[in-house]
């Protein structure tokens, strides 16, 4: 089964947006990473009280954010290698199946837009 | 005083009915005063029985008030008013008079004061919202629906036996705390984990939420797994074993959803990811941890609509959901854009915002409690759900990319309902006592102290590094056109597959019967032709000729008796 629900074509826009400019998504970056480094410095400079040992070391929660991101990331690229299957995989053997049930309507289906 | 003892969940049944049978302008004045005066109403009702009634010897409490139903029933008004405001353009009759009976059934759960009144809404929840899967009228959709619908009414049926063992147990049908010291305790306990997405009885949601119509998942996000997050609440507070199933539904859903490429299917995936923390919240049992499960699920209603409402009206407007497909939409859809990344700070738990508000108080009921590795584990999912719902969402759909797609903004109708639910995200957000004042404990708690600010400002910030980290190294996982295997391809594949398998094993067997048959005549055609077609001692009688025979065998014997 295809895309139904298609309604919008591309259509050429020779318009630049924000993003478009490098410069724009430059500066972005550039204040995201200094805001990176300046939450940093405020571990140390925030006396904060700690309820988990953990919590005392070095810049514990930046850490352990990126690790962990990075970890997700790792795995889950590793599941697709085994849980990873054609987009269609469920649909051929459904739509065999609806064919068998009732011909007329898996003719019929998928004129509607989804609303 | 009629009106106080009226049920909550009377006048959308009463609205349903109105729906069937008008059109145009008057119909959308019925569908959006119902919420908006049942809200208004259930704000003057009190805790208490407001309507009780015998059966069979069994007390029955079908209208029952306290604070915990409180506080969902509201959530619900406000999700059923901003659901209905963002399909009020919807001409299709099916979904405008399902949407509200839905949203009643999830309403006469909650304020349910016995098992059996629940078990009538649990199931009437499920027969309602199917249909708007069934709406979106594609093959897939037929048959996710079909699937959702199996899978509810399993949940329904076993809550019904759990319930009959449960009132022979206490000779009582009160909805209160029913632990899992019995079988109809665990049964019950079973019915609560389908609908709330437990690992392994999750799969209903990832299959169906995605398949259903563009506002119809927004109605779907909120009630059902939230009628189930309510009913563990009240039944299962303190159950050790919650905090273990929550922490696992917080993490894995996460590794799918990094992987996944319809962007509704990514969010039904940290819904499951966000009703774990509030079945943490459940399991430790603490005043602070079920206020924190409470607040988070009032929240998540609005966060998850928002999101879902965001991905349907670029659904709406494009028809294209998947990730691979779309890139670039701010440049047209810049409302649209803006309230998903609300959504998307609030599902992050970004301070200033609802998320941050609500879990946090279950992050430090955990570590008050001593669940180190619960805790870690939490850390880990709260990550990890920027990471797919807070940045992949917003990122693929308005940004990465540009897919070239040029669209504008929704229709009106739901850019103003997403207009609300964003307003909602942050005025929680920012006001936070509005909400604790609704919470069925008084703990004093206050999320926005420096430690935990500043906590969570670094884990989120240094999530969106390793984002960019992984995307300048090109080891961030594209959007590719797939599907991942879950546990539903065990009832989807694999059952289906032995049945066949065993079914061909079967025409196989009675082949060989026939082929021994035919050996059988040609060993001794003496024996085939008396037994074969058309043989003598296979021939069939008549009855007439039986009784002929009876009567002489009787006549014979009269004789000989003579004798």
């Amino acid at each position: 089964m295809s895309n139904p629900d298609i309604k919008h074509d591309q259509i050429n826009d020779d318009r630049v947006y924000f993003f478009d400019k490098p410069r724009n998504v430059k500066i972005l970056m550039q204040v995201f990473y200094a805001l990176c480094a300046l939450l940093v410095v405020l571990d140390f400079v925030i006396n904060r009280y700690t309820y988990h040992p953990l919590e005392n070391l070095w810049a514990f929660y930046p850490i352990y954010g990126f690790l962990g991101c990075v970890v997700l990331v790792v795995i889950a690229k590793w599941m697709r290698t085994f849980l990873m299957r054609d987009e269609d995989y469920y649909d051929k053997v459904e739509e065999r199946r609806l064919q068998e049930i009732s011909p007329a309507r898996a003719h019929e289906e998928d004129d509607h837009v989804g609303h | 005083m009629w009106a106080i003892e009226l049920p909550p969940f009377v006048p959308f049944f009463i609205a349903a009915l109105f729906a069937a049978f008008t059109r145009g302008w008057l119909r959308s004045a019925i569908l959006l005063l119902t919420p908006v005066l049942g809200g208004l109403h259930l704000m003057t009702v009190t805790e208490g029985i407001y309507w009780q009634t015998t059966l069979l010897g069994y007390e029955l409490t079908p209208y029952k008030v306290d604070s915990l139903s409180l506080i969902f029933g509201y959530a619900f008004h406000i999700a059923a008013f901003i659901a209905t405001l963002y399909a009020l353009h919807v001409k299709d009759n099916v979904q405008q008079v399902a949407a509200p009976l839905y949203a009643g059934s999830a309403m006469g759960a909650v304020f349910a004061g016995d098992l059996l009144t629940l078990f009538v809404f649990w199931e009437l929840l499920a027969l309602t919202s199917v249909f708007l899967i069934w709406a979106r009228r594609t093959s897939r959709a037929y048959f996710a629906g079909i699937r959702y619908l199996i899978i509810q009414v399993l949940s329904g049926v076993i809550l019904l036996v759990g319930l009959l063992f449960h009132a022979a147990d206490t000779g009582s049908l009160a909805f209160g705390a029913i632990g899992t010291g019995s079988i109809g305790g665990w049964l019950i306990f079973l019915a609560f984990g389908i609908k709330c997405a437990f690992p392994f009885l999750h799969t209903w949601l990832t299959d169906a939420y995605p398949e259903a119509t563009p506002t119809g998942t927004v109605f779907l996000s909120a009630f059902t797994t939230k009628v189930a997050v309510y009913a563990l609440a009240r039944a299962y507070p303190g159950t050790e074993m919650l905090v273990y199933i929550g922490a696992a539904m917080a993490c894995f859903p996460i590794f799918f959803a990094v992987i996944e490429n319809d962007l509704r299917r990514v969010l039904a995936y940290s819904l499951i990811n966000q009703v774990g923390f509030m079945v943490v919240g459940i399991g430790i049992g603490t005043a602070l941890s079920i206020n924190g499960a409470v607040s988070h699920a009032f929240n998540d209603i609005i966060f998850k609509g928002l999101l879902f409402m965001t991905m349907g009206a670029v659904l709406h407007m494009t028809g294209r959901i998947n990730g691979s497909d779309l890139g670039g939409l701010y440049k047209t859809m810049p409302r649209t854009t803006i309230f998903c990344i609300v959504g998307a700070a609030s599902i992050s738990a970004f301070p200033l915002f609802s998320g941050f508000v609500s879990k946090s108080m279950v992050m430090s009921a955990a570590i008050e409690e001593g669940y180190d590795w619960v805790w870690l584990m939490l850390l880990f999912s709260a990550a990890g759900v920027f990471h797919h719902a807070g940045i992949k969402i917003p990122y693929f759909a308005f940004f990465a990319h540009d897919s070239g797609i040029r669209v504008s903004d929704p229709p009106i109708n739901m850019q103003l309902a997403m207009f609300i639910a964003a307003a909602l995200c942050v005025t929680i957000g920012v006001y936070p006592s509005m909400l604790y004042s609704l919470l069925p404990y008084d703990t004093g708690y206050n999320p926005y102290d420096a430690t935990h600010i500043l906590a969570q400002t670094q884990l989120l910030f240094f999530s969106a590094l390793a984002f960019v980290w992984l995307n300048l190294r090109n080891m961030y996982p594209p959007e590719l056109r797939s599907t991942n295997l879950d546990v539903d391809w065990v009832y989807r594949r694999l059952c289906p597959g032995i049945i066949q398998g065993a079914v061909a094993r079967l025409a196989v067997i009675g082949e060989l019967n026939n082929a021994l048959v035919h050996k059988i005549g040609a060993l001794s055609p003496t024996l085939a032709r008396q037994f074969g077609p058309d043989g003598a001692l296979s021939s069939t009688h008549p009855v007439g000729s039986m009784v002929k025979w009876v009567i002489i065998l009787l006549a014979v014997y009269l004789i000989l008796s003579f004798i």
